[in-house]
Protein backbone atom coordinates (compact mmCIF):
# COMPACT_ATOMS: atom_id res chain seq x y z
CA UNK A 1 0.00 0.00 0.00
CA UNK A 2 1.40 3.47 -0.70
CA UNK A 3 -0.47 7.12 -0.89
CA UNK A 4 0.32 10.42 -3.62
CA UNK A 5 1.29 13.32 -1.89
CA UNK A 6 1.97 16.53 -3.33
CA UNK A 7 5.23 18.24 -2.50
CA UNK A 8 6.13 22.03 -2.36
CA UNK A 9 9.47 23.80 -1.64
CA UNK A 10 9.43 27.49 -1.78
CA UNK A 11 11.70 30.65 -0.42
CA UNK A 12 15.00 29.26 -1.79
CA UNK A 13 14.49 25.49 -0.30
CA UNK A 14 13.59 24.25 -3.92
CA UNK A 15 17.80 24.92 -4.69
CA UNK A 16 18.44 21.59 -2.66
CA UNK A 17 15.39 20.06 -4.57
CA UNK A 18 17.06 19.73 -8.27
CA UNK A 19 15.62 23.38 -8.27
CA UNK A 20 11.85 21.79 -8.50
CA UNK A 21 9.19 23.61 -6.67
CA UNK A 22 6.86 21.39 -7.34
CA UNK A 23 6.99 17.25 -6.96
CA UNK A 24 4.66 14.49 -6.88
CA UNK A 25 5.72 11.41 -4.90
CA UNK A 26 4.34 8.13 -3.69
CA UNK A 27 5.63 6.69 -0.45
CA UNK A 28 4.46 3.71 1.78
CA UNK A 29 1.36 4.17 4.32
CA UNK A 30 2.87 2.27 7.16
CA UNK A 31 6.01 1.40 8.02
CA UNK A 32 7.82 -1.03 10.83
CA UNK A 33 10.31 0.29 13.11
CA UNK A 34 12.80 -1.35 14.84
CA UNK A 35 10.34 -3.68 17.45
CA UNK A 36 8.42 -4.76 14.87
CA UNK A 37 5.26 -3.17 14.97
CA UNK A 38 4.03 -1.05 11.91
CA UNK A 39 2.75 1.99 11.86
CA UNK A 40 1.35 5.03 9.17
CA UNK A 41 3.79 7.19 7.94
CA UNK A 42 3.43 10.61 9.68
CA UNK A 43 5.64 13.94 8.73
CA UNK A 44 8.61 12.86 10.24
CA UNK A 45 9.00 9.96 8.15
CA UNK A 46 8.50 12.08 5.20
CA UNK A 47 11.08 14.57 6.33
CA UNK A 48 13.82 12.05 6.10
CA UNK A 49 12.23 10.17 2.76
CA UNK A 50 12.44 13.98 1.29
CA UNK A 51 16.56 13.96 2.39
CA UNK A 52 17.24 9.81 1.51
CA UNK A 53 15.17 10.31 -1.70
CA UNK A 54 14.80 13.95 -3.16
CA UNK A 55 17.51 15.94 -1.51
CA UNK A 56 20.46 16.76 -3.90
CA UNK A 57 22.74 19.11 -1.73
CA UNK A 58 23.53 20.57 1.54
CA UNK A 59 21.59 18.24 4.06
CA UNK A 60 21.98 20.58 6.82
CA UNK A 61 20.32 23.66 5.39
CA UNK A 62 17.29 21.22 5.48
CA UNK A 63 17.38 18.59 8.74
CA UNK A 64 18.70 19.59 12.19
CA UNK A 65 18.01 17.86 15.42
CA UNK A 66 16.21 14.87 13.35
CA UNK A 67 13.40 17.96 12.18
CA UNK A 68 13.40 20.70 9.82
CA UNK A 69 15.79 23.15 10.47
CA UNK A 70 14.64 26.18 12.49
CA UNK A 71 13.33 28.71 10.38
CA UNK A 72 11.59 26.60 7.47
CA UNK A 73 7.63 26.73 7.53
CA UNK A 74 5.89 23.49 6.85
CA UNK A 75 2.36 23.36 5.84
CA UNK A 76 -0.01 20.85 5.80
CA UNK A 77 -2.81 21.00 3.57
CA UNK A 78 -2.33 25.14 3.58
CA UNK A 79 -2.33 24.82 7.42
CA UNK A 80 0.41 25.69 9.96
CA UNK A 81 1.88 22.10 10.83
CA UNK A 82 2.14 23.36 14.32
CA UNK A 83 -1.57 22.83 14.70
CA UNK A 84 -1.53 19.86 12.77
CA UNK A 85 0.68 17.68 15.23
CA UNK A 86 4.08 18.64 13.60
CA UNK A 87 6.17 15.63 12.89
CA UNK A 88 3.17 13.22 14.36
CA UNK A 89 0.69 14.14 11.76
CA UNK A 90 0.08 11.39 10.21
CA UNK A 91 -0.03 11.96 6.38
CA UNK A 92 -3.06 10.71 4.29
CA UNK A 93 -3.25 9.99 -0.09
CA UNK A 94 -3.59 13.24 -1.48
CA UNK A 95 -2.11 15.32 1.00
CA UNK A 96 -0.15 18.42 0.39
CA UNK A 97 3.11 19.10 1.85
CA UNK A 98 4.76 22.62 1.42
CA UNK A 99 8.28 23.72 2.76
CA UNK A 100 8.96 27.59 2.99
CA UNK A 101 12.22 29.06 4.09
CA UNK A 102 12.75 32.01 5.94
CA UNK A 103 16.39 32.14 5.99
CA UNK A 104 17.00 34.48 2.59
CA UNK A 105 17.34 38.13 2.27
CA UNK A 106 14.50 40.11 2.60
CA UNK B 1 -7.50 15.76 14.39
CA UNK B 2 -10.28 17.58 14.16
CA UNK B 3 -9.74 20.88 12.74
CA UNK B 4 -9.30 23.95 15.33
CA UNK B 5 -11.56 27.17 14.64
CA UNK B 6 -9.93 30.48 14.76
CA UNK B 7 -9.81 32.05 17.98
CA UNK B 8 -10.86 35.38 16.88
CA UNK B 9 -13.68 34.94 14.98
CA UNK B 10 -14.66 31.42 16.16
CA UNK B 11 -16.28 30.22 12.63
CA UNK B 12 -13.36 29.56 10.39
CA UNK B 13 -10.52 26.73 10.54
CA UNK B 14 -7.39 28.12 12.08
CA UNK B 15 -4.36 27.98 9.35
CA UNK B 16 -2.10 29.66 11.43
CA UNK B 17 -0.26 29.47 14.53
CA UNK B 18 1.11 33.29 15.58
CA UNK B 19 4.19 32.93 17.26
CA UNK B 20 3.68 36.02 18.76
CA UNK B 21 0.69 34.90 20.94
CA UNK B 22 0.61 31.42 19.89
CA UNK B 23 -2.72 32.10 18.83
CA UNK B 24 -4.46 29.74 16.39
CA UNK B 25 -6.35 32.05 13.69
CA UNK B 26 -7.85 31.48 10.34
CA UNK B 27 -6.52 33.02 7.10
CA UNK B 28 -8.92 36.12 7.28
CA UNK B 29 -8.05 36.99 10.95
CA UNK B 30 -4.50 36.55 9.92
CA UNK B 31 -4.56 39.17 7.08
CA UNK B 32 -6.45 41.42 9.52
CA UNK B 33 -4.71 41.19 12.83
CA UNK B 34 -1.26 41.21 10.64
CA UNK B 35 -2.05 44.62 8.50
CA UNK B 36 -3.35 46.14 11.85
CA UNK B 37 -0.03 45.87 13.71
CA UNK B 38 1.71 47.26 11.04
CA UNK B 39 -0.63 50.04 11.44
CA UNK B 40 -0.55 50.65 15.07
CA UNK B 41 3.01 50.42 14.55
CA UNK B 42 3.07 53.00 12.31
CA UNK B 43 0.62 55.24 14.19
CA UNK B 44 1.94 54.71 18.00
CA UNK B 45 5.40 55.97 16.51
CA UNK B 46 3.64 58.89 14.22
CA UNK B 47 5.60 57.93 11.06
CA UNK B 48 4.19 59.68 8.41
CA UNK B 49 1.97 62.76 7.63
CA UNK B 50 -0.16 63.38 4.93
CA UNK B 51 1.21 64.30 1.91
CA UNK B 52 4.65 63.07 2.51
CA UNK B 53 6.86 61.11 -0.03
CA UNK B 54 7.73 57.89 1.05
CA UNK B 55 10.09 55.75 -0.96
CA UNK B 56 10.05 51.67 -0.02
CA UNK B 57 13.38 50.21 -0.60
CA UNK B 58 12.94 47.05 -2.07
CA UNK B 59 15.13 44.64 -3.45
CA UNK B 60 12.28 41.90 -4.65
CA UNK B 61 13.06 39.92 -1.49
CA UNK B 62 10.10 38.79 1.00
CA UNK B 63 10.02 40.92 3.17
CA UNK B 64 10.28 44.53 1.05
CA UNK B 65 7.73 42.63 -1.40
CA UNK B 66 5.37 42.41 1.70
CA UNK B 67 6.08 45.44 2.87
CA UNK B 68 4.79 47.56 -0.43
CA UNK B 69 1.92 45.48 -0.53
CA UNK B 70 1.08 46.49 3.02
CA UNK B 71 2.24 49.85 2.62
CA UNK B 72 -0.43 50.39 0.14
CA UNK B 73 -2.94 48.81 1.38
CA UNK B 74 -2.74 50.79 5.06
CA UNK B 75 -2.54 53.65 2.65
CA UNK B 76 -5.57 53.17 0.99
CA UNK B 77 -7.55 51.59 3.94
CA UNK B 78 -6.59 54.30 6.41
CA UNK B 79 -6.22 57.30 4.02
CA UNK B 80 -2.40 58.26 4.98
CA UNK B 81 -2.44 60.71 2.10
CA UNK B 82 1.31 59.19 1.30
CA UNK B 83 2.73 59.50 -2.15
CA UNK B 84 4.48 55.97 -2.66
CA UNK B 85 7.77 55.18 -4.28
CA UNK B 86 9.56 51.88 -5.05
CA UNK B 87 13.92 52.51 -4.53
CA UNK B 88 16.03 49.82 -5.67
CA UNK B 89 19.39 49.61 -5.51
CA UNK B 90 21.53 47.60 -8.13
CA UNK B 91 24.72 46.15 -6.72
CA UNK B 92 25.41 45.04 -9.71
CA UNK B 93 25.52 41.07 -9.26
CA UNK B 94 24.74 39.01 -11.71
CA UNK B 95 22.49 35.84 -11.32
CA UNK B 96 21.57 37.66 -7.92
CA UNK B 97 20.18 41.30 -8.09
CA UNK B 98 19.38 41.38 -12.22
CA UNK B 99 17.11 38.09 -11.26
CA UNK B 100 15.64 40.02 -8.10
CA UNK B 101 15.56 43.47 -9.68
CA UNK B 102 12.97 41.57 -12.50
CA UNK B 103 10.70 41.13 -9.26
CA UNK B 104 10.64 44.75 -8.55
CA UNK B 105 9.30 45.64 -12.20
CA UNK B 106 6.97 43.32 -11.59
CA UNK B 107 5.57 45.07 -7.92
CA UNK B 108 5.99 48.04 -9.90
CA UNK B 109 3.30 47.11 -11.95
CA UNK B 110 1.50 45.41 -9.85
CA UNK B 111 1.25 47.89 -7.37
CA UNK B 112 0.72 51.15 -9.92
CA UNK B 113 4.14 52.73 -7.71
CA UNK B 114 6.67 54.39 -9.60
CA UNK B 115 10.37 52.39 -9.58
CA UNK B 116 13.61 54.16 -8.99
CA UNK B 117 16.75 52.28 -9.62
CA UNK B 118 20.11 53.42 -8.40
CA UNK B 119 23.39 51.42 -9.26
CA UNK B 120 26.60 51.01 -7.55
CA UNK B 121 28.07 51.34 -10.78
CA UNK B 122 26.21 54.37 -11.70
CA UNK B 123 26.94 56.24 -8.18
CA UNK B 124 30.35 54.74 -7.89
CA UNK B 125 31.86 53.50 -11.03
CA UNK B 126 32.25 50.31 -9.65
CA UNK B 127 29.68 46.99 -9.61
CA UNK B 128 29.81 44.13 -6.80
CA UNK B 129 31.33 41.74 -9.34
CA UNK B 130 33.83 44.21 -10.08
CA UNK B 131 34.28 44.95 -6.75
CA UNK B 132 34.71 41.25 -5.50
CA UNK B 133 37.05 40.29 -8.82
CA UNK B 134 39.60 42.58 -7.37
CA UNK B 135 38.73 41.84 -3.81
CA UNK B 136 37.77 38.43 -3.65
CA UNK B 137 35.04 37.28 -1.17
CA UNK B 138 36.94 38.33 1.99
CA UNK B 139 35.32 41.64 3.48
CA UNK B 140 33.11 42.47 0.34
CA UNK B 141 29.82 42.71 2.35
CA UNK B 142 31.61 45.37 4.28
CA UNK B 143 31.84 47.24 0.58
CA UNK B 144 28.47 45.97 -0.48
CA UNK B 145 26.49 47.74 3.22
CA UNK B 146 28.56 50.87 3.44
CA UNK B 147 27.43 51.58 -0.43
CA UNK B 148 23.87 50.54 -0.30
CA UNK B 149 23.40 52.63 2.79
CA UNK B 150 24.36 55.54 1.09
CA UNK B 151 23.07 54.87 -2.87
CA UNK B 152 19.64 54.52 -0.72
CA UNK B 153 19.77 58.14 0.82
CA UNK B 154 20.90 59.35 -2.74
CA UNK B 155 18.26 57.28 -4.05
CA UNK B 156 15.79 58.70 -1.68
CA UNK B 157 17.39 62.24 -2.63
CA UNK B 158 16.68 62.02 -6.47
CA UNK B 159 13.13 61.28 -6.08
CA UNK B 160 12.59 63.92 -3.15
CA UNK B 161 11.29 62.03 -0.61
CA UNK B 162 10.78 62.77 2.92
CA UNK B 163 10.68 58.83 3.52
CA UNK B 164 12.89 55.39 3.15
CA UNK B 165 11.06 52.42 5.12
CA UNK B 166 12.66 49.24 5.04
CA UNK B 167 11.55 45.78 4.93
CA UNK B 168 13.76 44.84 8.52
CA UNK B 169 10.96 42.84 11.00
CA UNK B 170 11.99 41.96 14.48
CA UNK B 171 13.81 38.51 13.65
CA UNK B 172 16.56 40.92 12.16
CA UNK B 173 16.15 43.75 15.13
CA UNK B 174 16.32 40.99 17.33
CA UNK B 175 19.49 39.45 15.88
CA UNK B 176 21.30 43.22 15.22
CA UNK B 177 20.37 43.31 19.12
CA UNK B 178 22.52 40.07 19.88
CA UNK B 179 24.99 41.20 17.29
CA UNK B 180 26.09 44.01 18.98
CA UNK B 181 25.37 42.38 22.68
CA UNK B 182 28.25 39.96 21.45
CA UNK B 183 30.68 42.87 19.62
CA UNK B 184 30.29 44.98 22.79
CA UNK B 185 28.57 47.79 20.85
CA UNK B 186 27.29 50.17 22.86
CA UNK B 187 26.63 52.82 20.67
CA UNK B 188 25.03 50.78 17.90
CA UNK B 189 23.18 49.03 20.95
CA UNK B 190 21.37 51.94 21.91
CA UNK B 191 20.00 52.75 18.44
CA UNK B 192 19.59 49.75 16.55
CA UNK B 193 16.16 49.14 18.06
CA UNK B 194 14.85 52.63 17.19
CA UNK B 195 11.74 52.58 14.56
CA UNK B 196 12.70 55.81 13.10
CA UNK B 197 16.55 57.05 12.57
CA UNK B 198 17.46 60.09 10.60
CA UNK B 199 18.87 59.78 7.53
CA UNK B 200 20.99 62.10 5.21
CA UNK B 201 19.25 65.66 5.06
CA UNK B 202 15.99 65.37 6.32
CA UNK B 203 15.53 62.57 5.00
CA UNK B 204 14.12 59.55 7.63
CA UNK B 205 14.50 55.91 8.01
CA UNK B 206 12.09 53.63 9.49
CA UNK B 207 10.71 50.00 9.66
CA UNK B 208 7.08 49.47 9.70
CA UNK B 209 8.12 45.55 10.44
CA UNK B 210 9.86 46.12 13.33
CA UNK B 211 7.56 44.00 15.21
CA UNK B 212 6.54 41.51 12.50
CA UNK B 213 7.45 38.05 13.16
CA UNK B 214 9.51 36.70 9.56
CA UNK B 215 7.40 33.59 9.90
CA UNK B 216 4.45 36.18 9.70
CA UNK B 217 5.67 37.73 7.03
CA UNK B 218 6.51 34.60 4.52
CA UNK B 219 3.02 33.06 5.97
CA UNK B 220 1.47 36.15 4.52
CA UNK B 221 3.31 36.66 1.50
CA UNK B 222 2.58 33.09 0.98
CA UNK B 223 -1.44 33.18 1.71
CA UNK B 224 -1.48 36.86 -0.74
CA UNK B 225 0.59 34.66 -3.68
CA UNK B 226 2.82 37.54 -3.43
CA UNK B 227 5.68 37.17 -6.20
CA UNK B 228 8.72 37.26 -4.49
CA UNK B 229 12.84 36.82 -4.92
CA UNK B 230 14.41 34.28 -2.46
CA UNK B 231 18.18 33.04 -3.76
CA UNK B 232 20.72 33.78 -1.67
CA UNK B 233 22.93 36.36 -2.38
CA UNK B 234 26.11 34.78 -4.37
CA UNK B 235 28.89 36.49 -1.87
CA UNK B 236 27.23 36.54 0.92
CA UNK B 237 28.31 34.52 3.68
CA UNK B 238 27.18 36.85 6.20
CA UNK B 239 29.14 34.64 8.37
CA UNK B 240 28.37 36.73 11.76
CA UNK B 241 24.59 37.45 11.34
CA UNK B 242 24.47 33.93 10.41
CA UNK B 243 25.48 32.58 13.71
CA UNK B 244 23.51 35.31 15.61
CA UNK B 245 20.37 34.28 13.10
CA UNK B 246 21.15 30.51 13.88
CA UNK B 247 20.62 31.07 17.73
CA UNK B 248 17.61 33.04 17.53
CA UNK B 249 15.99 30.56 15.08
CA UNK B 250 16.96 27.70 18.03
CA UNK B 251 15.64 30.17 20.62
CA UNK B 252 12.65 30.89 18.90
CA UNK B 253 11.62 27.06 18.60
CA UNK B 254 12.12 26.71 22.31
CA UNK B 255 10.25 29.67 23.08
CA UNK B 256 8.33 31.73 20.28
CA UNK B 257 8.26 34.87 22.29
CA UNK B 258 11.77 35.47 22.48
CA UNK B 259 12.12 37.32 19.72
CA UNK B 260 9.87 40.07 21.11
CA UNK B 261 11.52 39.62 24.52
CA UNK B 262 14.76 40.45 22.88
CA UNK B 263 13.54 43.51 21.23
CA UNK B 264 11.83 44.71 24.46
CA UNK B 265 15.31 44.41 26.12
CA UNK B 266 17.11 46.20 23.74
CA UNK B 267 14.82 49.16 24.06
CA UNK B 268 15.02 48.95 27.44
CA UNK B 269 18.79 49.43 27.84
CA UNK B 270 20.30 53.33 28.43
CA UNK B 271 23.27 54.62 27.96
CA UNK B 272 24.82 56.67 30.33
CA UNK B 273 25.01 60.54 29.79
CA UNK B 274 28.77 59.96 29.82
CA UNK B 275 29.11 57.02 27.83
CA UNK B 276 27.32 59.06 25.09
CA UNK B 277 29.79 62.24 25.52
CA UNK B 278 32.54 59.38 24.43
CA UNK B 279 31.02 58.96 21.00
CA UNK B 280 31.74 60.36 17.73
CA UNK B 281 30.16 63.26 16.57
CA UNK B 282 28.36 63.35 13.68
CA UNK B 283 29.92 65.68 10.60
CA UNK B 284 29.89 65.85 6.89
CA UNK B 285 32.43 63.83 4.87
CA UNK B 286 34.66 66.63 3.22
CA UNK B 287 34.99 65.02 -0.25
CA UNK B 288 31.44 63.93 -0.96
CA UNK B 289 29.22 65.84 1.62
CA UNK B 290 27.56 62.59 3.27
CA UNK B 291 27.32 62.25 6.72
CA UNK B 292 30.20 60.64 8.43
CA UNK B 293 31.54 60.48 11.63
CA UNK B 294 35.09 61.04 10.30
CA UNK B 295 36.87 63.61 7.72
CA UNK B 296 36.01 60.80 4.92
CA UNK B 297 33.26 59.09 5.05
CA UNK B 298 33.42 55.29 4.76
CA UNK B 299 32.28 55.04 1.30
CA UNK B 300 35.02 57.83 -0.37
CA UNK B 301 37.51 55.59 2.49
CA UNK B 302 36.35 52.40 0.45
CA UNK B 303 36.04 53.88 -2.63
CA UNK B 304 39.59 55.67 -2.61
CA UNK B 305 40.88 51.95 -1.45
CA UNK B 306 39.66 50.50 -4.75
CA UNK B 307 40.61 53.15 -7.05
CA UNK B 308 44.14 52.96 -5.73
CA UNK B 309 44.50 48.90 -5.48
CA UNK B 310 44.74 49.09 -1.85
CA UNK B 311 40.93 47.75 -1.41
CA UNK B 312 41.96 46.98 2.72
CA UNK B 313 42.40 50.88 3.50
CA UNK B 314 38.79 51.11 4.46
CA UNK B 315 38.63 47.86 6.15
CA UNK B 316 41.50 48.04 8.78
CA UNK B 317 43.03 51.02 10.54
CA UNK B 318 46.50 49.66 9.33
CA UNK B 319 45.73 49.71 5.93
CA UNK B 320 44.26 52.69 6.30
CA UNK B 321 47.61 54.05 7.90
CA UNK B 322 49.60 52.14 5.28
CA UNK B 323 47.56 54.04 2.24
CA UNK B 324 47.94 57.65 4.10
CA UNK B 325 52.06 56.52 3.99
CA UNK B 326 51.75 56.28 0.12
CA UNK B 327 51.25 59.97 -0.20
CA UNK B 328 48.48 61.97 -0.76
CA UNK B 329 44.80 61.01 -2.66
CA UNK B 330 45.61 60.99 -6.61
CA UNK B 331 43.35 63.62 -8.28
CA UNK B 332 42.53 61.73 -11.16
CA UNK B 333 40.51 58.87 -9.01
CA UNK B 334 36.83 58.38 -9.27
CA UNK B 335 34.85 60.26 -6.33
CA UNK B 336 31.28 60.43 -5.58
CA UNK B 337 29.38 63.03 -6.94
CA UNK B 338 28.64 65.60 -3.83
CA UNK B 339 25.69 65.10 -2.38
CA UNK B 340 22.87 67.60 -3.00
CA UNK B 341 21.07 67.91 0.41
CA UNK B 342 16.87 68.56 -1.13
CA UNK B 343 15.85 71.93 -0.56
CA UNK B 344 12.47 71.46 -0.55
CA UNK B 345 10.46 74.64 0.82
CA UNK B 346 9.01 73.38 4.06
CA UNK B 347 10.75 70.62 5.19
CA UNK B 348 10.03 69.64 8.43
CA UNK B 349 12.76 68.91 10.67
CA UNK B 350 12.43 66.06 12.58
CA UNK B 351 12.40 65.34 16.22
CA UNK B 352 13.36 62.38 17.90
CA UNK B 353 15.80 60.88 15.73
CA UNK B 354 19.50 59.52 15.86
CA UNK B 355 21.89 59.46 13.22
CA UNK B 356 21.87 55.71 12.26
CA UNK B 357 24.77 53.51 11.01
CA UNK B 358 25.81 51.09 8.63
CA UNK B 359 24.66 48.59 10.93
CA UNK B 360 21.33 48.32 11.72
Amino acid sequence: MSISLKIEFGGGLELLFSNQRSHKISIPSEVTSKDGTTKPVDLSYLIFWLRDNLLKEREALFIENGTVRPGILVLVNDADWELEGEGDYVLKDGDEIVFISTLHGG
Amino acid sequence: MAHRLCVLCETSKAIVKRPKTGQQICKECFFNVFETEVHNTISQASLFKPGDRVAIGASGGKDSTVLAYVMKTLNDRYNYGLNLFLLSIDEGITGYRDDSLETVKRNQEQYDMPLKILSYDELYGWTMDSIVQQIGKKNNCTFCGVFRRQALDRGAAMLNVDHIVTGHNADDIAETVLMNIMRGDIARLGRCTMICTQGEDTIKRSKPFKYAYEKEIVMYAYFKKLDYFSTECIYSPEAYRGHARAFLKDLEAARPSAIIDIIHSGEAFEIKEDIKATQKVQQTCKRCGYMSSNELCKACTLLEGLERGMANAGITDRARKKMDAEGPTPQNIRTIPFFQTSTRPGSPQPNNVENPQVTS
